[in-house]
């Protein structure tokens, strides 16, 4: 069956606290969680007060700022700190979001920030990616061609067909929409999730790929796409803003049509 | 520890090339409902009585005989093709799940027979 308590090694315990020095005015409290797998304690909360007048807007900016100078074992992944790379996804204040690009300003009272949810925790706020990383694989995210490539220019595509693949070429693959997808929690050994199945409509739309038909075939399958039961938390919680229900119930809207 | 590749254990054993039926299905019998279920219960509330006499003359109407037995057979259809997905969703043993599906199937079908049986009984029996 389902597991909807957290098994016993992963029940979360209360942690340390960090307090701001004295005469600090503008504090704000940090609560994360940490886990570290060599030491074989349970995950626990750790709070840590920030002075907010020496630490930039963003949450990532307060978490730099606690490893550089209160904690330096408090371990993520970060790297463009402008919402492109998509390395530090987490959860904030219960809502998968990328530290870089979430400002402080938009949370009240203290932040929780949680890794992503239903990943095995490497340490601390970083998920294990390996399964998210194969399932994009899985999909065969290239162009997938019959006809030989043109011997003097590129393959060359409309402005209407191009804009047609710019809203799910803006993925980033940070997977904070399926890892808040209840269907990916469940089932994400089968199911691919709404960022792979983006990434998926991304090549079943481009129209120099000579593969649909393919795509589709692997797709369809009551694990991999039709879990998806259009909860549409993807697109709720998409920092970029894009909509990968959409691109599922466009799928499926495909998968139907062959047929008719 | 397994010895297999991410990739190899998230192509498992396919695509199963399934699926769209049971969608296209779910949804068909959704859009069917809409309207069978508000007749069904516009028809009882216009009903002067509820007693055996008042139903049996009411549906032993032809059209709503025909209409009668839609609504209940496309009602636990689309309720099997539901529960269905609910255990895929939340079962995980392999053979817990294999014995809940066929259960749910046989329920289904049992309970569905029945219904339209009990139907038709009443169209058709003889006034009490």
């Amino acid at each position: 069956m389902a597991t909807f308590r957290l098994p016993p090694n992963s029940r979360i315990r209360k942690g340390k606290t960090w307090t701001a020095a004295e005469g600090v005015s503008n504090r704000r409290r940090f609560i994360v969680y940490r886990y570290d797998p060599d030491s074989g304690e349970n995950p626990r909360m750790d709070t840590y007060e920030v002075d907010m007048d020496k630490c930039g807007p963003m949450v990532l900016d307060a978490l730099i700022k606690i490893k550089n100078e209160v904690d330096a074992t408090l371990t993520f992944r970060r790297s463009c700190r402008e919402g492109i790379c998509g390395s530090c996804s987490m959860n904030i204040g219960g809502e998968n979001t990328l530290a870089c690009t979430r400002a402080i300003a938009d949370h009240k009272g203290d932040i929780k920030v949680y890794p992503l949810p239903h990943m095995q925790v490497v340490k601390d706020l970083v998920p294990d990616m390996t399964m998210f990383y194969a399932q994009y694989a899985s999909i065969k995210p290239w162009l997938r061609t019959r006809t030989p490539a043109p011997a003097d220019r590129e393959r060359l595509q409309s402005k209407q067909d191009q804009e047609k693949i710019d809203m799910p070429s803006a993925c980033i693959l940070c997977a904070c929409c399926s890892t808040a997808c209840p269907s990916y929690w469940w089932n994400s050994d089968r199911f691919l999730g709404p960022a792979i199945l983006l990434q998926a409509y991304r090549w079943l739309v481009d129209s120099r790929d000579e593969a649909t038909g393919e795509r589709l075939d692997a797709l369809e399958d009551p694990f991999r796409l039709y879990r998806c039961h259009t909860i549409m938390n993807c697109t709720r919680t998409c920092p970029k803003d894009l909509n990968p229900a959409r691109a599922i119930a466009e799928t499926k809207k495909l998968l139907a049509e062959r047929r008719q | 520890m397994t010895l297999r590749t991410p990739l190899r254990r998230v192509l498992g054993l396919g695509a199963a090339h399934d699926g769209t039926s049971h969608w296209w299905a779910e949804r068909m019998t959704a859009a069917a409902l809409v309207p069978l279920g508000l007749w069904f219960a516009v028809s009882l509330l216009r009903l002067d009585d509820l007693d055996y006499a008042a139903v049996h003359a009411w549906a032993g109407a032809p059209l709503n005989t025909v209409l009668l037995v839609l609504f209940v057979a496309i009602t636990f259809y689309h309720s099997q093709l539901g529960v269905r997905v609910v255990i895929e969703d939340y079962v995980h043993g392999r053979a817990l799940k294999l014995v809940s599906l066929v259960l749910v199937d046989f329920l289904h079908l049992l309970l569905g027979v029945a219904s339209v049986v009990a139907v038709l009984r009443v169209s058709f029996g003889t006034a009490a």
